[in-house]
């Protein structure tokens, strides 16, 4: 059986998402060479240049484009840097990220969920970047999300899964994919977070800082590929200390 | 050693040289630098305070090794750890701290480099700050720009293939009055991506005017944190009141501004003091206003027209990169701009360590990018732009800029250098 990512009704075959907001060309071609990416985030503020520095020229034909609304401090500038992405070309994706601290940059999930609501409405594919919060998840999808993001480590830190525990709840809660967005430093973490029954990574810092971009592009690509499949294989069990006694404790029942 | 910065002009009459001597030399005449004027919006809060707390009195020498080698292994810097990395006991330091800061760098920007040019459209002023180009007693050509001057300016920086401007005027409420300025930024939107103000500080409603006509950035720079020292430098007009430029900033983001910009004026005093007192203001404002873009700037004296001798002193190009990257170290996050006072070669090293947006194509005169442009372009030499320049209608410049370069020859050296070359990384809404 074919094993692909469905958002907003289309197929995808892979489950890396390059998230290109700082555009080193260098590793946008990595992430569609090295690691079979087929989406790419795009800051709109970023494409919102002129004609000689068109990023979209950047990005391959076959790539789809997500959009993200970065730099909106709420559901209204998100609204409108959404429809600013329509007007460019930027089609019906949009990833929603609304941020009110330029130190961390943690979402914020309840301007978030405003903003989905209104973009759902209007027929955006609405992949809304958030804080791993169940609550949040849930009124996420009611708003009519297509995906959930939620955030494994602050955005740039190379942490890892620490909110992994959080992630876990919201993909066994929610029946949406979840995307686990920012702060994954190692091909390792995203290995887990696939094992999890994560639907995608995103990720960036951990590719763009390496020594060698396209290898490490490479190591997340077949990272993510082998914790999709041990996913879809059933985790074993893990065997714990003590519980594997020879001798059943029940066998003195006679009846 | 210090800088000589009183020239007296021979077209002043007696009676304004008389004046002008006056105030240079007899405090008393001078009107009370701390205490705001009447028309002056005064925001009551404890910010300076905090900063005064946190910065007067610093012992630089009490600092060793031993704090610099532990503030360069801790993941998030104290006030204190950031202290050790401005200290003279860093100084041994800097190519440790250049790695630690270009990974920060790296982390919250990736390869980029933000290009931008500054726009002066007068230079007329009130103020005398003895050290600036445009202070009221220097024998300067005073120009203001007309609307179809501006115009024909921004088209010719817009063509070069700028998307960011910094629209900036001498100190006068005067001959620049906001309603000017706010007309400057609509014409500005028209041509540029992404406007910014570099002008007197102002009221709150006057931000929120300008903020309305366009511009989303304002940077106002203290030039001094020691109020004692801002005194002696700073003798007449507005920019005299301390508290009130101080508070600049806050008033911009009160009045709706995205992103606002500190600076001392590095060279007027203890740069240390300065250098720690620019990243605090910065640091307790992004503590009550989280949600604001916010970067440094980290200007060094230059010479002026009439004074060619003024010059940063002990603050060495060494110097310099050493607070650039205690900056990035100890704020990771913020912006970091690095103007056009500086010389090619340091502003090509500094982009790969911190800094994060450098000026190309840049004259601080009025109305002269035409000529300057052509002249750049012809590799036509200091002397004869000069002459060029001097029968026209221009006006002079704020300071001798150090590196002259195109927008075009920046955006090749700086992909040369292995960065990505940003023209707009933002969106007005």
């Amino acid at each position: 059986m074919e094993d692909k990512l469905i958002l907003g009704g289309r197929e995808f075959n892979s489950r890396f998402i390059l998230g290109s907001g700082k555009y080193n060309l260098d590793l946008i071609k990595a992430a569609v060479e090295n690691a079979g990416a087929e989406i790419i985030t795009l800051a709109v503020r970023r494409a919102n240049t002129k004609d000689s520095e068109n990023i979209m020229d950047f990005i391959p034909k076959n790539v789809t484009l997500l959009p993200n609304t970065s730099g909106a401090r709420d559901a209204k500038e998100a609204v409108r840097i959404a429809h600013l992405s329509r007007e460019l070309g930027g089609g019906d994706f949009v990833k929603v990220e609304i941020m009110k601290d330029s130190k961390y940059l943690l979402p914020d999930n309840v301007e978030t969920i405003k903003a989905t609501e209104i973009l759902a409405k209007e027929g955006f594919v609405v992949l809304p970047y958030m804080y791993p919060d169940l609550y949040s998840a849930r009124d996420l999808a009611n708003a009519g999300a297509a995906a959930i993001m939620p955030l494994a480590a602050p955005i740039g830190s190379n942490k890892g899964l620490t909110t992994k525990d959080f992630i876990q709840i919201i993909i066994d809660e929610v029946d949406l994919p979840v995307i686990v967005d920012a702060g994954i430093g190692k091909p390792s973490e995203a290995c887990a977070a696939m094992e999890m029954g994560a639907a995608a990574i995103m990720c960036n810092t951990a590719i763009a800082t390496a020594k060698d971009i396209p290898v490490m592009a490479n190591a997340f690509k077949l990272a993510i590929e082998a914790g999709r499949k041990a996913y879809l294989a059933g985790l074993g069990r893990v065997l714990a200390r003590g519980s594997e006694s020879m001798d059943p404790l029940t066998g003195f029942l006679r009846n | 050693m210090e800088n000589s910065f009183l020239i007296d002009s021979d077209k002043l009459s007696a009676a304004a040289l008389k004046r002008k001597h006056e105030i240079e030399n007899d405090k008393s005449v001078r009107i009370n630098h701390m205490e705001f004027l009447p028309n002056m919006d005064k925001l009551d809060n404890d910010i300076y305070d905090k900063l005064v707390a946190a910065s007067t009195g610093v012992d630089w020498n009490s600092y060793t090794k031993d704090d610099v080698l532990r503030a360069l292994r801790s993941e998030t810097l104290t006030i204190d750890d950031f202290k050790a990395l401005l200290s003279p006991a860093a100084k041994p330091y800097i190519e440790e701290m250049a790695k630690r800061a270009k990974i920060e760098t790296s982390k919250h920007f990736g390869n980029t480099v933000y290009l931008f040019t500054p726009l002066y459209i007068a230079n007329y002023c009130d103020n005398y700050c003895v050290y600036c180009g445009f202070n009221c007693y220097n024998d300067i050509k005073r120009k203001k720009m007309n609307f179809e001057e501006i115009r024909h300016e921004m088209e010719i920086i817009s063509k070069s293939g700028i998307e960011e401007i910094l629209i900036l005027t001498g100190e006068s409420p005067v001959y620049s009055d906001i309603k000017y300025i706010g007309e400057a930024c609509k014409m500005a939107r028209e041509y540029f991506k992404n406007v910014g103000l570099e002008i007197y500080p102002c009221n709150i409603k006057d931000y929120k005017y300008l903020h309305e006509c366009g511009a989303d950035y304002v940077t106002v720079f203290q030039e001094t944190y020691n109020s004692d020292k801002y005194e002696t430098l700073h003798l007449l007009g507005n920019k005299r009141i301390f508290p009130y430029r101080f508070q600049a900033q806050e008033r911009a983001i009160l009045g709706g501004m995205r992103g606002v910009a500190f600076s001392a004026l590095l060279g007027l005093t203890n740069f240390r003091d300065d250098a720690l007192a620019s990243a605090l203001h910065l640091y307790f404002l992004a503590r009550k206003y989280p949600q604001v873009e916010y970067s440094l700037s980290c200007p060094r004296l230059r010479p002026i027209v009439n004074n060619d001798k003024i010059n940063p002193l002990d603050v060495h190009e060494t110097e310099l990169c050493q607070i650039l990257c205690a900056y990035r170290i100890f704020l990771p996050y913020v912006g970091i701009t690095v103007s056009s006072r500086e010389e090619k070669h340091f502003r090509d090293g500094i982009a790969k360590i911190c800094a994060t947006k450098i000026s190309a194509g840049v004259s601080t005169g009025i109305g002269d990018h035409e000529e300057k442009y052509e002249a750049y372009d012809s590799n036509m030499d200091k002397e004869s732009l000069t002459k060029e320049l001097e029968n026209d209608e221009c006006g002079d410049e704020q300071f001798d800029i150090a590196d002259k370069r195109s927008f075009d020859q920046m955006y090749k050296d700086m992909s040369d250098e292995g960065l990505q070359p940003v023209l707009n990384d933002y969106v007005y809404v």
